[in-house]
């Protein structure tokens, strides 16, 4: 398993040591609740508020504005469902049809409980028009809610730009930028509101935070001890918390380096990838997070070219159905028009800031060998 | 999810490929679903002048299980007679493989079905006598592309919910 090349860092990342030296103190020595009175409490506190101090410092954003969550998905329903529920007369949202599902189900949902939402579609790269949005605004619509950048396939969305048509029609946004954090700028002063998850960044599972734009109402969705000025209830995870902080600080530190690096083994697996027979690539060639890559082949199916390549020592996923657990193929692929023959055949390739090039270079190795036996298995002959 | 033995049929799949002499094929499956499955048989008769499966392959496009069933049902199927060859079920297939996840037991019911229509075009093109349960299962078959095909016209329409067209 050590010897695995993980190439599925849009999936989770490992925490890098610092991270996990930052939160040891936390479990057993200081192990305090950051409400209790007693000195345990009280370094609790301030360890959660230093983190705080240092997020909110990194967003260019106040302390006050940071609610630390369980992840991205619980912050993306508090963006969603919290500003729904406190308004008081408008009714419609606006997204995306290639957000994550924790957008696109709470959206849904929000539908069931007598909200209206328009779900615009994508260009065939997966760009969002920002005239869209502008036409899509009604007097009604309380928010807006588009991602950074896709983690399927990368695609870049023009925010600062639906951001400015949005603030003119009085209209919150809401930007998903899980993926996004780390690799490229925060487009932090276009939103009102922003979801972020700690462990696609080199930190711990099961923490993250919504950043919410000082004056914006939220009607909590977690009620009991009043936690985070009332708006995320639950007792603080501070190694959680300490850790997304260690880890924010470093991805930061290191965005620049590691974006450019990345950036060019992207473009250098696109160059290589696409020129294999019958192969495509899925989202934009240069708009786009450096970290992501996706293909498409013709004639053979994701879950089998991942587990070939996992046979070969190689980690990466798929939007393939048959890995899905209702047998669809990706929303994401689906929406950006790639032939339902093509979207079975659909790999992703993410990196991370551990990524060597000389596992690029295996991948890019093994993938023609892969792809060519289990072209020769399919009864699906591709043209050269 | 997967048993060892999916696992040790996919890494080293058994028949695969094209035989160059067969008697006929069976094709199931879609690509707009993710699995297709053709199936040849070669079909001579032993001593006693039964229809014997004497050699099989198979071409398989599809996942991790829709390999290891391909892989499978052509082992429990060679050497067998029509009549044995018939008598196979999916859960045959499943069963010899450890079982099969729950949402991937439609790819054990692809290859027994592959082996039904090799089986049905063998006998339709010698015209021999179909058994019973033979035609039954082609009918099946059949009326289930025909669904699955009026489910994919509405499954690329964008305005409707995709409901899971394939399973």
């Amino acid at each position: 398993m050590t010897d695995s090349i993980y190439l599925d860092n849009s999936a989770t990342t490992p925490v890098a040591p610092e991270v996990v030296e930052a939160m040891s103190p936390y479990f057993s020595t200081s192990y305090g609740n950051a409400s209790s009175l007693h000195a345990l409490g009280r370094a609790a506190h301030r360890a959660t508020e230093e983190s705080r101090g240092t997020i909110a410092e990194i967003l260019g954003a106040r302390p006050e504005e940071i609610v630390f969550t369980a992840g991205a998905t619980e912050a993306n329903n508090l963006a969603l469902i919290g500003s729904a529920l406190a308004s008081a007369d408008r009714k419609h949202l606006i997204t995306t049809a290639i957000e994550h599902h924790a957008v696109l189900h709470t959206v849904e949902w929000l539908r069931t409980q007598g909200f209206d939402a328009t779900v615009l579609d994508v260009d065939p790269s997966g760009r969002v028009d920002p005239e869209q949005v502008r036409e899509a605004i009604r007097p009604d619509t309380l928010l807006v809610s588009v991602m950074t950048g896709n983690n399927e396939i990368g695609t870049l969305q023009p925010i600062a730009e639906i951001g400015r048509i949005c603030r003119e029609r009085g209209v919150l946004v809401h930007t998903d930028a899980v993926q996004a954090f780390g690799k490229v700028p925060l487009p932090v002063d276009a939103v009102d509101l922003l979801s972020i998850s700690a462990h696609k960044f080199h930190g711990p599972k099961g923490v993250g935070f919504l950043f919410v734009r000082k004056g914006v109402k939220l009607t909590p969705i977690l009620h009991g001890g009043g936690h985070e000025r009332g708006r995320r209830s639950g007792t603080e995870n501070v190694p959680g918390i300490v850790g997304l902080a260690a880890a924010a600080k470093l991805a930061i530190r290191e965005q620049d380096a590691t974006s450019s690096r990345l950036r060019a083994w992207r473009a250098r697996m696109i160059d290589e990838v696409t020129k294999l027979p019958g192969s495509r690539l899925n989202g934009h060639r240069t708009e786009s997070l450096p970290h992501i890559a996706g293909f498409s082949f013709e004639a053979i199916e994701g879950e089998s070219l991942v587990m070939r390549l996992d046979e070969r020592g190689i980690a990466v996923s798929t939007g393939s159905a048959c890995s899905s657990p209702n047998l669809e193929p990706s929303h994401v692929l689906v929406a950006i028009g790639v032939p339902l023959s093509m979207a079975h055949g659909s790999l992703r390739v993410s990196m991370g800031r551990q990524t060597t090039e000389e596992e690029i270079d295996a991948f890019l190795n093994v993938l023609p060998e892969v792809v060519a036996g289990l072209r020769a298995i399919s009864p699906f002959k591709v043209g050269e | 999810m997967y048993t060892e033995k999916v696992i040790e049929h996919f890494r080293n799949p058994h028949n695969m490929g094209q035989l160059e002499d067969y008697s006929a094929i069976g094709k199931v499956g879609n690509i707009v679903c993710g699995d297709v499955m053709w199936l040849y048989i070669k079909v001579e008769p032993d001593d006693g002048g039964r229809d014997v499966i004497t050699d099989i392959s198979w071409e398989t496009f599809g996942c991790t299980a829709a390999i290891a069933t391909s892989s499978m049902v052509s082992d429990l199927a060679k050497g067998k007679t029509i009549e044995e060859a018939i008598a196979l079920t999916n859960q045959d297939v499943a069963k010899e493989l450890g079982g099969l996840p729950p949402i991937k037991m439609h790819c054990s019911a692809l290859a027994a079905d592959a082996l039904n229509e090799a089986i049905y075009a063998y006998l339709s093109q010698e015209e021999k006598e179909i058994p019973d349960a033979l035609q039954k299962r082609h009918e099946r078959i059949a009326k289930e592309v025909a669904e699955l095909e009026k489910r994919y016209a509405s499954f690329v329409d964008k305005d409707k919910r995709i409901e899971a067209p394939c399973s």
